[in-house]
Formats: structure tokens, sequence, C-alpha cells
């Protein structure tokens, strides 16, 4: 069940530069799906509009959601500034997130993108027992690996740096091909360039993938479609070539959107 | 205490209905609100045909508000009266029902009134001032002459009372809400969102990929109370107020300068509970002062 609800910071630190790792307590963990998100809202009240934040983890024990967000814009920074024991209002769960069942006895390739790469941690944990196999390939800028000891205690973790100072010098898909990794499924977060390679890539290799899609939000649950991506058939809900991200994403089959 | 207003012979339980656009045809939304106690929703603009939109990005945060070039996206009128209708009357059925009718031509307009004669809604809201849709839509709601043509045309062929949703963007709001009355309206509504842009300075380029959107929320707010003042005391059919209404309090001053009713919109996307809050705000500054019905509010302040 959606709601807007208040949640209190157990803690928050600066893990990259710009990049804040935030965990709050709030019973929304309890129904956290991998690849799902939570619109976190800032509290001045010159900026309305909630944040679109994926989720890094969940603790449904603990009702803990931790997620990995870049200070971008002035509202994220503003988020960045709160400190252990202030709280911060949530809208969610929203989003589709990853059919992790449909992986089951897969081999299963992850793929992660800058800012896209905290969702993938919180995806190859509940792919744990149920893919086949499964290979991480995180892309950074640079040698500023934010997350990467989470990944390395999960599942085999390769690295592509843009710089080349760590690993494959380039791209996510450049190390896929460095390393000789193939797979079944492509699961991949990231910025737009790397989401059309990763369709192509997909396409050319014979294998299916899903891949999760930003965009400027305002309501957050498909209400005002404004965050929509162009699709190849017609949507069911406005019967148009243009499906909400927020609601029947963010995560798609890469053959169903025309990027 | 009474909170009950009519407009048209349309009775609502209490003076709140939703902006059309900010909460599509209540199924998203009633996981979160209650849509049994609002006064009226106001559904997403349904054309005679699917509309695709403009591209993305369609919205930005400004200061106060926000920006939006939707372009209508709306999967026409079939689609409407087979799903949305039934869903409505099926979760809410003593929910009153305007359907926001667009078009880019008079033929348009009229072809979906016609199709929602027949059908268990209540009124129509004639969107003659999207600001984000090209060919149309504004045009009809920029000139006084057209405005009345355009709403003599739509009174002739709609069976259901018909609400005439008039643009900030014009130089006197006067003059367009003595047309639309004259063209036969039932009643206006005001205001759709005042014509905006954002320029991302980093990338030297627009926000939105339509370069100019419409802009709403709290930072609105003067300037739709000051154009619902003029507009109602311009004419004698009843005026629905919006524009950046958050809280009660908000509401009040609306129906005190003329509004027989207020819708909420953006402040749906900041607060899913807005509407219930704007309601149950009237109700206590109601109680507060003793107002016995709130119709007594209504242009109370001259």
């Amino acid at each position: 069940m959606k709601r807007k609800e208040i949640s209190v910071i157990v803690s928050q630190k600066e893990i990259a530069t710009g990049i804040f790792d935030i965990r709050l307590r709030t019973p929304m963990a309890k129904e956290a799906k991998p690849g799902q998100f939570v619109g976190v809202y800032p509290k001045d009240k010159s900026r309305l509009l909630s944040r679109p934040i994926s989720i890094c983890e969940a603790d449904p024990g603990e009702e803990i959601l931790r997620l990995v967000y870049r200070a971008g814009g002035a509202g994220t920074k503003e988020i960045s500034a709160y400190a252990q024991g202030e709280t911060l209002d949530l809208l969610g769960v929203l989003g589709n997130g990853y059919d992790v069942e449909k992986m089951r006895d897969k081999d299963v390739i992850l793929l992660g993108g800058g800012i896209g790469i905290p969702p993938m941690l919180y995806t190859a944990q509940a792919l744990r027992g149920i893919a086949k196999s499964m290979v991480v390939v995180l892309g950074y800028a640079d040698c500023s690996l934010f997350l990467r000891e989470d990944f390395d205690r999960v599942t085999k973790t390769v690295i592509a740096t843009m710089d080349g100072s760590v690993g494959t010098k380039g791209t996510v898909i450049d190390a896929l091909e460095a390393e000789g990794i193939t797979g079944e499924v492509v699961l991949a977060c990231g910025p737009m360039p790397m989401l059309k390679a990763v369709k192509k890539y997909a396409s050319e290799h014979g294998m299916e993938a899903y891949i999760s899609l930003e965009e400027r939000m305002a309501c957050g649950i498909g209400a005002c479609l404004g965050c929509v991506t162009r699709t190849v058939e017609t949507d069911h809900h406005t019967h148009v070539k243009n499906t909400r991200i927020c609601t029947e994403g963010p995560v798609f089959d890469a053959r169903d959107v025309d990027l | 205490m009474n909170t009950q207003v009519t407009i048209a012979k349309v009775t609502l339980k209490n003076p709140v209905m939703t902006a059309s656009g900010t909460f599509g045809s209540g199924q998203e939304y009633s996981e979160m609100v209650d849509i049994n106690r609002l006064g009226a929703i106001v559904t997403k603009g349904v054309a005679n045909v699917p509309w695709e939109g403009n591209p993305t990005p369609r919205v930005a945060e400004v200061y106060g508000g926000m920006l939006n070039a939707i372009g209508l996206q709306n999967p026409g009128i079939d689609v409407f009266i087979e799903r949305d209708i039934p869903w409505l009357k099926e979760n809410a059925p003593d929910l009153p029902i305007i359907v926001n009718v667009c078009g880019h031509s008079v033929e348009e307009y009229l072809e979906v009134a016609e199709r929602l004669n027949d059908q268990p809604v209540d009124m129509l809201e004639i969107n003659v001032s999207c600001p984000n849709v090209k060919q149309g839509a504004l045009a009809f709601g920029q000139d006084a002459k057209v405005l009345e043509a355009t709403t003599r045309a739509i009174r002739a062929v709609a069976k259901k009372p018909i609400i005439m949703k008039l643009s900030p963007n014009v130089t006197s709001i006067r003059d367009m809400a003595l047309a639309a009355e004259s063209g036969g309206a039932d009643a206006i509504s005001l205001i759709n969102t005042l014509i905006g842009m954002k320029i991302d300075i980093h990338k030297r380029q627009f926000v939105l990929a339509n370069k100019t959107g419409g802009f709403s929320g709290p930072a609105v707010k003067p300037v739709a109370l000051r154009m619902v003042y003029e507009a109602a005391h311009a004419v004698k059919i009843p005026v629905i107020g919006m524009g950046g209404i958050a809280t009660g309090d908000d509401a009040i001053e609306f129906l005190l300068a003329g509004a027989r009713a207020v819708c909420v919109g953006t402040m749906n996307f900041v607060d899913p509970r807005t509407t219930i809050k704007v309601i149950e705000g009237i109700e206590a500054y109601m109680e507060r002062y003793g107002v016995e019905d709130v119709n007594e509010l209504v242009g109370a302040v001259r």
C-alpha cells in the first residue's frame, strides 16, 4: 500500500564525493522490493516535490531502508544535511522493481553505472539462491568505488572505470567484453547512454535485458503523467506509445521501450 | 453546519474538488485518499482520441511551485467511458464526476461532449486554457469572442452543465469571464496554469522539452486569488477557484473572494491527503467562527 509517512534517520554519511549513504527507519522496509524506489521530500517549503531515490538495501526485520544517492541539486543537498535522529517524509514504496523470480536458475549479469549502482546491491542480495550464477559489473567514473565492499560480500564483482584507474578502462560493456562474461539475462541501472548500449548489446547477444529508467517526476504514483518513456507497443493505461516510468516502471524489458 | 454547495443544480457535499490533471481519474490516489469524501472529482482532460502528449522532460520544480508541459496525454473518450467512469461509479457511487474535456478544434470538443451526454457524469469542464498544446486549446481561451462562440457551440450540444476553465494568460480575466457567461456557460473555473520557463544554466538549455510549461503550486496563489475575485465580481454564474491551495485557510480565502467551490491541484503531489486536510480545515474554520452555512462565506469580502 502506497503512503506518505515519516521516517527517522538512523545514520547518514558521505561515502564518496557528493554520494550519500542514508539509513531510514520506516515500515516501508518490509514491503520494498529490489529495483523499487521511494520519494524523499525536502523540508524547505520552496521545494515541493519528492525526490525519487532507488532502494539500495532493505532490512524488513529492523525496518530500515538504505538509500545511496547523489546530492546533485538543491533538494538532495538539503536532504544530505540532515543527521541521525531527524525525520524525513517518504512516499513509497514506488515502482515495479525487478522480477526476481523470473531469474530462477538463470545465469544473470547485473550492470550498475554511476548512481545506478546502489539499486543493484539489493537486487544482487535477492538473487542469491535464485539465479544459477551471478556476476556484478560496476561502472564508475574514477577510483572512488563506493559500495564496492558491499557487493564483494554478495558475489563476484567486476569493475570498470572511465579513467582506467581500476579494472577495465571504459564502460560496463567494455568490461563484459574484456572479461568474456556471458549470461542469459542482464539487469541494468545507470545513465541513458549506458542503458541504450545495454539494450543493443543484449539484443545482439540474444539475451534478455531488464533496465531501470529515470525521469523527472512529480506525483510518483502514476497520476500526473510527467515521467513517461517511449514504448514500442501501445501502453495499457493511456493507449499511446508512452508509458509511466513511476508506475509501469522503472524497470522495463529493454525490448519494450524505445530509447 | 452546512458544507454543501450547489453548482448548476449539482449538489456537492463540500466545496473541495480535485484540479484536472493532478488526480488522474481517481484510481491512483484512491490507495491513499478516501475519494468518497471529496465534493467532486475533476478528471484528467480527455479528448476524442488518445493523445500522446509532449516529449520529456515534462515537469520541473521551481521556487514554491512547479512547471508542467504534459501536453494532455490521455487515452481518449472510448477508454474513458469503458474504464474510468465505471471504476468511479463502482468505487465512489455518490461522488459527482466532472469530466475535463480537451480538443484541438471546436468539432473535437463537441464530439467528446456528445459522447458524454448519455453517460453518468455530472458536469463537463471545458479546457480552453491548456498552455502546453500548440494547436488549439489555448487559442480558444485567449480571445473573448472565440471563447464566447466556443462556449455557445458546446452549450448547444452538451446535455450536461458546462464549466469553462479559464486561462490566466490574458489581459482581462473579467472580459473572459463575461464572454463565457454570455456564451451560456453554467459556471467558470480558474485559474489554469500561468505560462512559465526554467533554464538549466549549466547545460545552457531549457529544462522542459517544450521550453515553456504551466506554472502552478503555492507560489501562484495570490495571482489566482486576485483573478477569482475579479471574475466572481463580473459574472452571476458560479466560480470555481484554484491556484496553489494547500490548506483549509487557503480555500477559505478563495471562498471569501467569491468562489463557490475550490480545487486542489499541485499540492496533491506534495501530500496526497491535501484534499482531505482542506475539507477538515474548512470545517474547523466554520466551527471557530460559528459559520452555519459555507455559502455565507462566498464573496463575503468585497
